[in-house]
């Protein structure tokens, strides 16, 4: 087995706020992304998709929980292994515009990234590295003169990307890359990730809420909810073939681009929507939203655990899932 | 079926320090009862601006410069204004993207309710009745108890119902809905399709509805509207449409959709090139620059809309003679 890019243990991340009490933002979450590979985070607003990318760059700092990055221990980076972390894991955000200084041209952005992490010997080497940049993510050197506004959703994505990949990282934490960008670019941004790691032996965690791209880009995937991981698995396990009636719900909302097959397919239906995480529920969080709830549910939280009928490197939380697994083939669901 | 709403060669435009700058250029369709439409589209297509101007809610500055919209038999564009707005208010609701921007952050949500009513000519205690009523109707638990409320203290398809239950309060004939599910998470998007859905076959409303998700256009609408650069360029049955796509912008749109069948990993189909511009359109089809079928004549002629395969479409290139992508 290679050795983990991302490594996070029972990671727990909770704000104390006024008034509202403690919100349980991140609720022991472990995982692991090896080299080269790409691990999709799955899950709807208030999941902690964002905040587990926001405690891997060390924008913030867990409640408690362990947190390895190439190597770094995240949490307890200091100095120049601070400065080693910054190197190598870059985070790319939904809004390339909201992190774009709108008075800064491209180039001049990109260059000020090169000089304050002392790469390239001088100014003019240092321009002559965002010219490669900016063709490496598919725009034309006369991009280096544009503001912002200048350019189209797409372009400035790409320019998001450039300036991630300008400290050369190992690995890449992309929060909704696609998700702001038009049908018709998602395309070509998504072909962009998929070439660069290739390319440049990245690593990914990908975040999104859609399944539909997250599978055809992740090698593995967690599905979350409330601040907990409810399945993991390999993408053909999690997006084909998802067990948890959670997952479940995802897939089902995945267009399929057939009205007749779009029209007939079964759905699970999820009432309601994601309680307040300064309250989570009692048992299994998704337990108010589940068309499979049944009194177990509510008294007791699901361990996350593999099946015997799964593959190995499959976890679910599920206790109607479960059992059901655990019953002998034929016996009756009641 | 006779239409509720029909609009004819639509054309608006709005003012800039340049001149004025076309961005409808002559949109037709029709809408029955009971009928969903789907104007699909990527940003600057028109198709917001298309509804605006359906609506008469063209912020200052844009106008409709020519064409019809006749609601349920009568012109409306040729109406005084004063009449056209209480017309339009009662007869055609709307709801938008983002429903914390619509919603008075100031106002409980009963009151806002019931002040539209009352703009449309409602009595006070009638429209509080109603407003009870819609607010049930939307799918909404205890309808006296949400009223009480204020918009921050509903989660984003509470404040999505709202908005519903606030356009067709005045049971219009006619509702158009502007990426209403967009802002909202997965599992959610589906209840608001859901509820729309059933509104419309209840009520028999004539829906538009505007969207670039061609997953929920696949599963609510009857027929579906391409637009490109302000244009209609696909006209067709759903089923018809995702079928067979006439144009090649359609087909390039359906291909970048990964589906559950692509090979895992695989490069997406791309259309490529950059999205239009209005201020500066190339002579010709307006998709020629990115459309991997264009010939000589697509480069100096722009193709009509015209009759294909039970629907219309733009393009000189029948797709029989379409090169592999």
């Amino acid at each position: 087995m290679t050795e983990p890019v991302i490594e996070v243990h029972d990671l727990v991340k909770h704000y104390r706020t006024r008034g509202r009490g403690t919100v349980h933002a991140i609720d022991g979450v472990s995982f692991r992304l090896e080299r080269g590979k790409v691990l999709g985070l799955v899950g709807e607003s208030g999941c902690g998709k964002s905040t587990t990318a926001r405690l891997l760059v060390r924008l913030e700092r867990p409640t408690s929980g362990s947190v390895r990055v190439a190597g770094i221990d995240v949490p307890r980076a200091r100095g120049s292994e601070l400065k080693m972390l910054r190197r190598r894991v870059q985070l790319v955000f939904q809004d390339p515009y909201s992190s774009l200084d709108p008075r800064q041209r491209v180039g001049s952005a990109l260059t000020e990234i090169l000089r304050v992490h002392h790469i390239g010997a001088d100014e003019r080497s240092r321009r002559a590295a965002v010219t490669d940049l900016l063709e490496q993510v598919g725009l034309l050197p006369a991009t280096a003169d544009r503001y912002p506004h200048q350019l189209s959703g797409g372009q400035r994505q790409r320019v998001g990307i450039a300036r991630a990949l300008a400290v050369r990282p190992e690995v890449l934490v992309l929060d909704e890359p696609v998700s702001a960008l038009d049908v018709s670019v998602r395309a070509e941004i998504m072909n962009l990730l998929m070439r660069l790691r290739d390319e440049l032996q990245l690593s990914y965690l990908f975040i999104s809420h859609d399944l539909g791209m997250v599978r055809h880009l992740a090698d593995e995937i967690a599905v979350m909810y409330l601040g907990q991981i409810v399945e993991y698995g390999s993408w053909d396990e999690i997006s084909d073939r998802p067990r948890h009636p959670y997952a479940r719900a995802l897939q089902a909302a995945v267009p399929i681009p057939d009205p007749a097959t779009e029209r007939t397919r079964a759905r699970l239906e999820v009432a309601g929507e994601v309680p307040d995480a300064a309250h989570p529920p009692a048992g299994c969080r998704f337990h108010p939203r589940c068309p499979l709830a049944e009194d177990v549910c509510r008294a007791r939280d699901p361990v996350l655990a593999g099946l015997p009928s799964a593959p190995t490197d499959y976890l679910v939380a599920c206790h109607v899932v479960q059992r059901q697994a655990a019953e002998p083939i034929g016996e009756s669901r009641r | 079926m006779t239409a509720v709403l029909s609009v004819q060669n639509l054309r608006s435009s709005v003012r800039t320090r340049a001149g004025d700058l076309e961005i409808v250029h002559g949109v037709s369709f029709d809408v029955a009862a009971g009928e969903t439409l789907a104007v699909v589209g990527e940003s600057g297509s028109g198709k917001s601006f298309t509804a605006l101007s359906i609506a008469g809610l063209l912020p200052a500055g844009a106008r409709v410069t020519s064409g019809e919209v006749v609601l349920d038999g009568q012109e409306m564009t040729t109406l005084p204004e004063r009449l056209r707005r209480a017309t339009r208010g009662a007869r055609i609701g709307m709801v938008y993207q983002d429903p914390m921007s619509s919603l008075n952050p100031l106002m409980r949500i009963r009151s806002q309710v019931a002040e539209g009513l009352v703009a449309h000519g409602w009595e006070k205690d009638k429209a509080a009745a109603r407003t009870l009523d819609v607010l049930g109707e939307v799918g909404l638990p205890s309808p006296a108890a949400i009223g009480r409320l204020y918009p921050h203290q509903l989660s984003g398809g509470m404040q999505q119902r709202v908005l519903i239950a606030s356009a067709i309060a005045a049971r219009p004939q006619v509702l158009i809905a502007d990426e209403p599910t967009t802002a909202l998470d997965v599992t959610i998007q589906q209840q608001i399709v859901d509820l729309v859905a059933r509104l419309r076959d209840d009520y028999g409303l004539a829906v538009v509805w505007i969207t670039h998700d061609l997953g929920v256009v696949a599963r609510i609408a009857d027929r579906v509207l391409v637009m490109y650069a302000g244009r209609v360029v696909e006209h067709a049955p759903t089923q018809r449409l995702f079928a067979h796509p006439e144009h090649p912008y359609t087909a390039g749109l359906l291909g970048s959709i990964p589906t559950p069948q692509d090979p895992h990993g695989s490069a997406l189909p791309q259309i490529g090139g950059a999205p239009v511009s209005m201020s500066a359109l190339p002579l010709g089809c307006p998709f020629h620059p990115r459309c991997p079928q264009a010939e000589q004549r697509c480069a100096i002629d722009e193709p009509p809309l015209t009759d294909r395969d039970g629907g219309q479409a733009a393009c000189w290139v029948p797709p029989a003679q379409w090169r592999p992508a």
